[in-house]
């Protein structure tokens, strides 16, 4: 990237949220299904139908705008955006103008290297999702060329709410790391799937770029058609080279919409329409305005859960866990939880990532059932933590240990017990162990004895595997040296 | 709104209406005489005047996230002008 | 079968006696009322559908109800609906070409009530195309004519309800009052017409105008029906966010037949002496009447309600701008082919759309557009709160107002060619549309108009505080009792249908 130039990214999101039915009706809300089916006069736009807002999609962009730090209105209204399209039933939106439920707040995200930053918010509100059309007769399924469409209006009318940033972010991987910090929070909170690939999660980037010190901002171009966080990212990464190289050469930005393509790695202009947008937003009369109380408010506050940046927060300041580490765990909230009942259980922060990142994590992959529900329970895995604290087992006997565990083969002390597992560090037992592996490899003895210090490994290994991992390995290796330097 | 003019053909555009030059002419005359009549607003102070947009007050009237029956598709579709399978069809569109 | 035909111009709570006491059958009711439907129709063209099939199957259900020991408010009684009204099953035009193929899916709150109460739905009115009017020339389905004489309009938007009950094709019509579409066809039909508080009845299945103003009201020929049909109508429905959860009382047991107590507010901006010399006497002689009542006549002043007009010339249509945009050519109703789908939708609303119609979702698109909004939609808001403010003034020393509820009696066809003259109809029924406030028209006399040989009935219109439906049908009922003006003239229809 040019170094001359700063990118100025702010992302808007619309979320799709997770209730049993639409937002102003009683049909099903779900991805899919028969088209046509979740269909009612209210969300088909049918002459005399009336909206209701759905009270839980309310809490919903309440608790969002809550965990956000938003000020939430205590005087809020739906408004009429108006512009004919053939998937919008009733040919106007039902949105939020100038009284949107949050305003204001951030969200915290991180970077690879476990910083924290945050993106302050301009507005969250509440609308109205579209039906779906397909587009026929053109070649890839694109509207350009099409012949005609055909619509499904089973997501007429689902709830969805618009967040958008302000223009916070200065790199592509700070757009997707807000992304995925919004994504993580929204889960945690329960309101959305969040599902980029089932359109849950709809995102459009504003970029501009400016000479690095310049406090004013340069012409924006506003990017849609981007499908996944790798599309954001490249999609992004490749606006910003295209606007820095017009503005190197003299050239000016056109604000205008542009579209990602994903097969050619650019964004193409999209512009359709000549004339600027007229919504005409009014107030909508067929609804009434929200008010939500102080005390409402308080409520939601205090029923949050621990949000992932504070988790973040939590992990990496407090537990000094690294923030890649941290990241796993609060992508996978049962791993996280396991985790915080092993702490509750008197182990250390280090150990137990380790050993639930590490071996827990790859026999879940190998065997397909998740850490917290396999058989190693958390008071397992803490007694084979006490067991490595106490030294009364080696680390390498620890996975072996914890294996067994997985399998059901009982608890970590009976088995330590039953198979003789127990750490070896007395001499007396050793010597006779470590001079069986110097007999037994003659030839990697004369290697040392020659100057190849770093074959001492192997030999530790020997003996290591030879007490099936029991022996002390800082016993085994002072024993070795000893011998070797002795002989 | 001192000025009264109204761009009728802007308007039919927004409303999506075809309108014949004869119509625009005469609906031009038509709403602008009673944009003419409607500028007597203007006497009236509204300064500190607070908007009605409803006039009873009033608020948070919402449903329960409570499924009901939808409509059944084959009597939607049946009233369809134009339908191809379980869709509605509709004729190309252009732009966005 | 004779008993019935002559309980058909009898009031829709005797009809429900009748049927509720076993002494006739709701299915007699409705045989006869569709026999003089068939016969009527010719000459006044009330319905643009008539639902005999439906009707029918509706009686049959109440003559069980009945025989199972129910007794129903509205047994047997003859119902007329405004087409802009959702009845499943049955065509719901609202008088325009885009929806004249439509059959409703659903039932509109207000008809389902209706017939949980054992109302007949006889059919389906005219009217104004999407009730924008006041004289239903504006329906692009048909000719409604006024039952009082033939060539005259029977008044709009409701008018098809109003001209069906006077020429007794129903007991009771539906219909929807906007800016005063239920009052002035009652009033140019010689019926009563009353718009309860916006928000009283729901308007979930009423086809939008202007929702913010749009309510469903009664068309009846006794006050006491008017009573009636709002007690069964009325009160909260959760498939309306606007309908108010304020509890109904009911109406029809508060009827009194005198008026002691209560102040009645003349408005004074609201001078009948403009509206000529026989109009002008007719309005003293029913203030007087009211007087004679028992009521306290005091002066109020509405200085805003001027702007009345200008005012719902505004709000009315940027609403219905926006409520009429569905009307697309994709989903249901009319479609007109077009090169893409944005010819497809001019081309629709081009052709499936009036001259009125048109008009309105013009001015609106205008008033709400860009660098307009403030200047037209906002300021038409704020006069808005101006003209409710007034009647809260005026109320603080009044009970009940009083005034006209038309300029004119019935006018001839084709008399109002100009829109404005048109709109200007509405200037005594505007205002309490504006400030959502119930309103009641209710006949007080003839005049002889100088370019006709009937008699055209005239309506006093009588308006009460935000919820007072009780009080305000209580004095209409006192007012109709003492004067029964309906009494002194035979609908020219009725005669020549005999």
């Amino acid at each position: 990237m040019n170094e001359r130039y700063e990118p100025v990214i702010g992302i808007e999101c619309h979320v799709e949220l997770k209730t049993a039915t639409k937002m102003f009706c009683g049909c099903c809300n779900e991805f899919g299904g028969e088209p046509n089916t979740k269909i009612c006069p209210v969300c088909l736009g049918l002459p005399g139908a009336l909206p209701v807002p759905n009270r839980r999609a309310i809490e919903h962009i309440v608790t969002v705008g809550v965990a956000f730090g938003s000020t939430i209105a205590e005087f809020s209204k739906f408004d009429r955006k108006n512009y004919f399209y053939p998937d919008m039933p009733k040919d106007y939106q039902i949105s939020q103008y100038d009284m949107p439920v949050a305003a204001g707040g951030s969200v915290k995200y991180w970077t690879e290297d476990g910083e924290l930053r945050e993106c302050r918010l301009t507005r969250v509100h509440l609308e109205e999702d579209t039906g779906k059309s397909t587009h026929a007769g053109s070649t890839d399924g694109r509207i350009a060329g099409s012949e005609y469409s055909l619509i499904d209006f089973n997501r007429a009318g689902v709830p969805l709410m618009e967040c958008v940033s302000e223009p916070d972010l200065r790199s592509a991987q700070e757009a997707v790391a807000y992304l995925e910090a919004l994504r993580r929070t929204l889960l945690a909170l329960g309101v959305s799937d969040v599902k980029m690939e089932e359109g849950s999660l709809r995102c459009d980037a504003n970029v501009s770029v400016r000479p690095v010190g310049s406090s004013s901002y340069g012409t924006k171009t506003e990017i849609k058609n981007m499908n996944s966080f790798r599309s954001v990212e490249r999609a992004i990464a490749s606006e910003v080279a295209r606007q820095i190289a017009i503005v190197e050469s003299g050239g000016r930005i056109e604000q205008e919409t542009r579209g990602w393509d994903e097969i050619n790695g650019v964004t193409h202009s999209m512009r359709s329409k000549e004339e600027a947008h007229d919504y005409r937003y009014f107030p909508d009369p067929d609804l009434v305005p929200l008010e939500i109380s102080p005390a409402e408010v308080r409520r939601v506050t205090q029923t949050l859960p621990e949000l992932p940046a504070q988790r973040f927060e939590r992990y990496t300041a407090r537990y000094s866990i690294a923030p890649r580490q941290t990241a796993q765990l609060i992508d996978n909230p049962a791993l996280a939880g396991y985790f915080e009942r092993v702490l509750a259980l008197g182990a250390r922060p280090a150990q137990a990532i380790n050993f639930v990142l590490g071996d827990l994590s790859r026999l879940a992959n190998e065997t397909g059932v998740a850490v917290a529900e396999s058989a190693v329970t958390p008071e397992y895995l803490s007694g084979v933590i006490a067991l490595v604290e106490d030294r009364r087992i080696t680390s390498k006997v620890a996975k072996d240990v914890l294996a067994r565990c997985w399998h059901g083969e009982g608890a970590p002390a009976a088995i330590v017990e039953r198979e003789g597992l127990a750490r070896q560090s007395d001499t007396g037992a050793l010597v006779p162990l470590v001079d069986q592996m110097l007999a037994a490899h003659p030839a990697v003895v004369a290697d040392y004895r020659a100057g190849k210090q770093n074959v001492l490994g192997f030999l530790v290994g020997q003996v290591m595997k030879a007490s099936r991992g029991t022996a002390d390995p800082v016993v085994v290796k002072e024993l070795l040296n000893e011998r070797l330097s002795s002989g | 709104m001192s000025d009264p003019i109204i761009d009728i053909r802007y308007v039919a555009k927004l409303a999506q209406i075809a309108l014949t030059d004869e119509e625009i002419e005469r609906f031009g005359a038509q709403l602008g005489d009673l944009l003419q009549h409607v500028a007597a607003l203007e006497r009236l102070d509204t300064e500190r005047v607070a908007a009605t947009a409803q006039v009873v007050e009033s608020r948070n009237i919402l449903r329960d996230d409570v499924a009901r029956p939808s409509l059944d598709r084959e009597t939607v579709l049946a009233q369809a002008p134009q339908r191809q399978g379980k869709f509605f069809r509709v004729p190309r569109i252009i732009g966005e | 079968m004779p008993a019935s035909n002559e309980l058909l111009e009898r009031s829709a709570a005797e009809i429900a006696a009748a049927v509720n006491e076993r002494r006739v059958s709701a299915a007699e009711v409705t045989r006869a009322t569709l026999e003089r439907v068939v016969a009527t129709e010719p000459n006044v063209g009330a319905y643009l559908t008539v639902l005999a099939e439906a009707a029918l199957a509706e009686a049959a259900s109440v003559d069980r109800r009945v025989a199972q020991g129910e007794r129903l408010p509205l047994a047997g009684v003859p119902l007329a609906v405004k087409d802009n009204m959702c009845l499943t099953g049955s065509r719901t035009t609202c008088g325009s070409k885009i929806l004249e193929q439509w059959i409703a899916p659903y039932t509109s709150t207000a008809v389902a009530r209706m017939l949980a109460a054992g109302a007949i739905p006889i059919g389906k009115t005219n009217c104004d195309e999407f009730a924008m009017g006041s004289s239903c020339e504006n329906s692009a389905l048909g000719i409604t004519r006024n039952p009082y004489d033939l060539l005259r309009v029977p008044g709009g938007s409701s008018g098809g309800s109003a001209a069906a009950v006077a020429a007794f094709e129903a007991a009771i019509g539906l219909g929807s009052d906007t800016g005063g579409s239920i009052r002035e066809p009652g009033a140019f039909c010689g019926v009563v017409g009353f718009k309860p508080t916006y928000g009283r009845v729901s308007r979930y299945g009423l086809i939008a105008f202007a929702s913010s103003l749009d309510q469903i009201g009664p068309l009846t020929r006794t006050v006491e029906d008017a009573a009636l049909t709002y007690d069964a109508m009325a009160g909260f429905d959760p498939m309306d966010a606007t309908s108010v959860q304020e509890p109904v009382e009911p109406a029809a047991p508060a009827l009194r037949d005198d008026l002691h107590g209560l102040r009645v507010g003349i408005v004074r901006e609201f001078d009948p002496g403009a509206l000529g010399g026989a109009m002008d006497a007719l309005y003293r002689a029913a203030y007087a009447g009211l007087e004679r009542l028992g009521a306290e006549l005091v002066e109020v002043s509405l200085p805003t309600a001027e702007y009345g007009v200008a005012t719902y010339y505004l709000i009315a249509p940027a609403e219905c701008s926006s409520n009429l945009a569905r009307f697309d050519g994709v989903r249901y109703g009319l479609r007109v082919a077009g090169r893409d789908v944005r010819g497809m939708y001019d081309a629709t609303r081009a052709a499936g759309f009036g001259e009125e119609v048109k008009r309105r979702i013009l001015i609106g698109t205008h008033a709400l557009s860009s660098g307009y909004y403030d200047a037209y939609y906002v300021r038409a808001q704020k006069a808005r709160t101006l003209i409710a403010d007034d009647f809260r003034g005026a109320f603080a020393s009044c009970d009940l107002i009083a005034c006209p509820a038309a300029s004119c009696p019935a006018f001839r066809f084709g008399a109002k060619s100009d829109p404005y003259s048109m709109y200007l109809m509405d200037y005594y029924t505007i205002p309490m549309s504006l400030a959502g406030l119930p309103a009641i028209s209710v006949p007080c006399g003839w005049v002889q108009p100088p370019d006709g040989n009937e008699p055209l009935p005239i309506g006093l219109q009588l308006c009460g505080p935000l919820f007072a439906e009780r009080l305000l049908l209580g004095a209409a009922h006192a007012y109709e009792r003492a004067t029964n003006h309906r009494a002194t003239h035979a609908p020219l229809a009725q005669r020549l249908t005999a």
